[in-house]
Order: structure tokens, then sequence, then C-alpha cells
């Protein structure tokens, strides 16, 4: 269980077999700031950890459910299910989580998964783009993440990555607000410290989508950014944009070594 | 009759936004970053100040201080340190400093300003997530910086 002075020496197995590294040696880019990158599973309290041991018991796995079904289903003027492309999500789809976002060559972008999934959707599927982290898409990104778990994350932050990469990092410790606050004031200084009744944790970003007991929903990279801006009475950025895709490459990037974990159960 | 005049004007004073309190960009800090001058000129109301240490949409002192003296209201966050005793061995003047703008004590300190108005990034309008609408306004106002002050100046005991 999560007490003040940061993280709980618990294990996370899920399903009984699957063996979470939670805890990893950091990242090179990250020296003399941390020696450990830790996953927030480990700032909650045990019931909420206890929650994400099973999958029968993880309320985010009704919505990976869901999605399965989605992927299954002709949609769009070509008539097609992500399944005729990609077959089974569980070999096709095992290394995007850990991976993205990713830089695409072809597109000279860099990528969500949600925008990789959009363009599927309206480029090969004629189907309609989903609104970032609406339902749907939340939960089709959430299917991708299940099947990468336990994988360590490791995006790339070189080559063309970089820019987005150094633009994310800026943003991360600009700080915002009529509060002065970067993401830096509460998950880089202060992880394992309670701010008021909250527990904060290195703000790591490998437990995404997160199915939060608060609102009893899965939730998206760029709304829990977006909560977290609002926060320090900033005006935020929107979800999808060009700011918190850099932004989510490099929060991820601070977690290179810990296992993917979406959906993750937190409070 | 001088007595009730003078004191009529000083509540008229402490219950408005008024002209002669000085303004967040006018305040003269010293060197270490304390203020010596009252910013209104009326005296802090320490009940006041306790309310405003408490409430979420104002100081919400709490969420990084912890205060035995408000154990009545719940957690007390741990990312500043705790204030017990700070009124006996902080002078008004530095308190005032600390609260009305930390940065000019402590130097990149996470602890916010509570009476400045300008020179932030993206400012917002409250918790909105939206930009800031006209002109921005401190999160205490200057009476209520001197409330704060005169609780604070209440913690003798550490
Ligand atoms: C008509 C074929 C087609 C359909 C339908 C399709 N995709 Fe794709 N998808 C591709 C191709 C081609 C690529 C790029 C090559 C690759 O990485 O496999 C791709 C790439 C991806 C990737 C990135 C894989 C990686 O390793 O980088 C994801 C994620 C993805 N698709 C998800 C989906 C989802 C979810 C759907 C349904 C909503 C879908 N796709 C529908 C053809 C399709
Ligand atoms: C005022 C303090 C504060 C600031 C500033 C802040 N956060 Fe958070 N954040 C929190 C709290 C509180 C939580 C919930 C508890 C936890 O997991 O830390 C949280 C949670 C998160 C989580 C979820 C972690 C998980 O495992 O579920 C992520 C990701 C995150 N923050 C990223 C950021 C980023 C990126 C920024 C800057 C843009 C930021 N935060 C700024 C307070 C803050
Ligand atoms: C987001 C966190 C945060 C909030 C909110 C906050 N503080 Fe602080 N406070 C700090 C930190 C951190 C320090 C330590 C200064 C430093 O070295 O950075 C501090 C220092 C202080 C000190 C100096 C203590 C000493 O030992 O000298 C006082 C007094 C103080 N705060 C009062 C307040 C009051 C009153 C409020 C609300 C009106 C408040 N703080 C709100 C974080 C905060």
């Amino acid at each position: 269980a999560a007490f003040a002075g940061g993280a709980d020496d618990d294990t996370l197995t899920i399903n009984g077999e699957l063996e979470m590294t939670t805890k990893a040696p950091a990242p090179e880019h990250l020296d003399g700031i941390f020696d450990e990158v830790i996953s927030g599973w480990h700032f909650r309290s045990d019931e909420t950890q206890q929650l994400e041991t099973d999958d029968f018991d993880n309320p985010g796995m009704i919505f990976v459910d869901q999605a399965m079904d989605e992927w299954n289903t002709a949609e769009g003027s070509e008539g097609k299910s992500c399944a005729d492309c990609h077959g089974d999500p569980a070999e096709s789809m095992a290394m995007v989580a850990a991976t993205y976002p990713k830089f695409n060559e072809e597109a000279g972008e860099l990528r969500t998964i949600q925008m990789q999934v959009n363009d599927c959707r309206v480029n090969r599927m004629g189907a309609d783009a989903w609104k970032y982290d609406s339902g749907n898409a939340v939960s089709m990104e959430a299917l991708i993440t299940s099947v990468g778990r336990g994988t360590p994350v490791q995006v790339a932050i070189d080559g063309p990555a970089a820019e987005y990469w150094e633009k994310g990092k800026e943003l991360y410790y600009t700080r915002t607000g009529i509060l002065d606050l970067s993401c830096a004031s509460c998950h880089e200084q202060n992880y394992g410290n309670y701010i008021r009744a909250d527990h904060l944790s290195q703000g790591q970003v490998n437990g995404f989508p997160t199915y939060r007991l608060k609102n009893a929903k899965l939730n998206g990279i760029h709304s829990r950014f977006k909560g977290c801006v609002r926060d320090t009475r900033a005006e935020t950025y929107s979800t999808g944009s060009p700011e918190f895709v850099a932004l989510e490459l490099y929060v991820k990037s601070r977690g290179n070594g810990l296992s993917v974990e979406g959906p993750a159960v937190r409070n | 009759m001088r007595l009730t005049a003078i004191t009529a004007a000083a509540v008229l004073v402490a219950g408005t936004a008024f002209a002669d309190s000085v303004a967040p960009d006018s305040v003269t800090y010293d060197e270490y970053g304390a203020v010596e001058a009252s910013l209104t000129g009326a005296p802090g109301d320490a009940a006041k100040g306790r309310d405003l240490m408490i409430n979420r949409g104002k100081g919400n002192c709490i969420a990084c201080h912890e205060v035995t003296a408000l154990e009545d209201a719940p957690f007390h966050g741990e990312v500043g340190p705790a204030l017990n005793g700070v009124g006996g061995y902080r002078t008004e003047a530095e308190l005032r400093g600390i609260v009305a703008n930390p940065k000019m004590t402590f130097e990149g300190t996470v602890m916010p300003a509570f009476y400045k108005t300008s020179g932030f990034t993206r400012p917002g309008d409250g918790y909105t997530g939206k930009a800031a609408q006209g002109e921005i306004e401190p999160i205490l106002s200057a009476q209520e910086i001197e409330d704060v002050v005169a609780f604070l100046m209440t913690l003798q005991d550490s």
C-alpha cells in the first residue's frame, strides 16, 4: 500500500502469470534526475492495486472486450475490419504500445496509437476518424495496449523523433498557469509526497489508458495531461494537439524500461 | 464619535477591493523577500485567515503544508514544510512576503504566489482550462493576504 515517503514494495503479477516490471533503472536521458522509474501502480492503495492483478477484476478489460468486437466489425466504404488486415491483435499488435508514439517515415510525422488507428480508419477503411480520446478511440487503444502488457516500454527518441522529444521535454519543464507549476514540480520534485489527499506518482504513462475509479471509465493520456495542466490554473492544450503528442513521447520515454501496463487501474 | 468613524472606515476598506491597498505589481520586497508594510493598512483577521488556508478555491495551503492547528480539516499535504510554530520563528514581514510571492524568498520554489497578477505562462480562467479573460485577479486579495498572515502569526508552538 502507498504511504508517505514514496512507492511501496509490492509486486504486480497479472492473472497469476504475467510478471510486470513496475520499477526499472532509469533510462540514460534521466541521469542525475532519477535512479529508478516507477509505475503509478506503486502509489495506489492495496484495494486499487488488487483490481489490476486479474483481468476479471479489472474494469478496464470490459472496454477491451468491446473494442475486440469493433476490431472484427467491417466499417466504412471499403467494407473492411481491422481483423481483415491485422488478423489476431495478440500477434500483430504486440509491440505497438511499447514503441508508440513513433515516427512514420511515409507521412513524415510522429504518430500516437490513436493517430495511427485513425489513419487506418480514414485512408484504408473509408470510415470516419474517431474523436481524440473518445470512448471508441480509448477502448481500441486499450485493446492494443492489453496485448502488449509486460513488454518494456522502448520508444525511440533519436533520429526523426528527436525534435518532438525536445519539444515535449520543454513542455514538461515549463511552469504554467496562475499556480506556476510544471509537470516536474509535482511528478519529479515531489513524487511520493501527498498533495492534499493525492499521493503523487512520477506521472508515468505506461499504464494508459487507465480505468479510474473516480470517473468509472477509461481515460486517455491527453485527457490526463489536460486535467493536470488545468489544475495549475492554466489554459490547457487540446487532446490530440501537436503539443500533447510531443509531450506524450517525452513522458513515455521517461518510462522506458517499465512494462506496458494498460489498461491499468487507478483511483 | 471619532473612533466609530475610524472603525466604520476600516470595515468599508476591508470589505471592498479598495483603491488604497498596494497593487500586486507595486509591492515592495526587501532583499530577502520580506514585505514590511501592510498591503491594506487594516489589521488582518486571523479567523478569516484560517478559513482561507483550508478553502480549496482560495489558499488551499494545507494541500502542501501540514498544520496541527488545522487538524479539523482533512488531508494535509507534504510538498512544503509543516508550518507549526512559523509565527514564532518568522516575522510578520517575512510571512507577508512569502505568502504574497514566495519566489522572492525561496528562489524557484514550487509554492505559488498568492498576490501576483503578471508574468504567467498560459494563465487560465480559474480551473476551467480556458484562457484567462481580462485582468488577472490575484488568488488572494490584499486583505486576504493580511488575514492569512495574521493566522500564521498565531502559530507559535512547534
Ligand atoms: C485495409 C487494410 C487495413 C485495415 C482495414 C486496417 N489497417 Fe491498420 N494498418 C494497415 C497497414 C498497411 C499498416 C502499416 C503497415 C503495418 O505496420 O502493418 C497498418 C498499421 C497499423 C498500426 C501500426 C502497427 C505498427 O506496428 O506500427 C496499428 C496500431 C493499426 N494499423 C491499427 C488498426 C486498427 C485498430 C484498425 C481498425 C480500426 C486497422 N488498423 C485497420 C492496414 C490496415
Ligand atoms: C499540481 C500538481 C500536478 C501537476 C503540476 C501535474 N500533475 Fe500529473 N498528477 C497529479 C496528481 C495529484 C495525479 C494523481 C496521482 C498520481 O498518479 O500522481 C497526477 C497524475 C498524473 C498521471 C497519471 C499517472 C498514472 O499512473 O495514472 C500522469 C500521466 C500525469 N499526472 C502527467 C502529468 C504531466 C505530463 C504534467 C504536466 C503537463 C502533470 N502531470 C502536471 C498532479 C499534478
Ligand atoms: C504547491 C505547494 C504549496 C502551496 C499550495 C503552499 N505552499 Fe507554502 N511552501 C511550499 C514549499 C515547497 C515551501 C518551502 C520553500 C522552498 O524552499 O521551496 C513553502 C514554504 C512556506 C513558508 C515558509 C516556511 C518556513 O519554514 O519558513 C510559509 C510560511 C508558507 N509556505 C505558507 C503558505 C501559505 C500560507 C500558503 C497558502 C496561502 C501556502 N504556503 C501554500 C509549498 C506550498
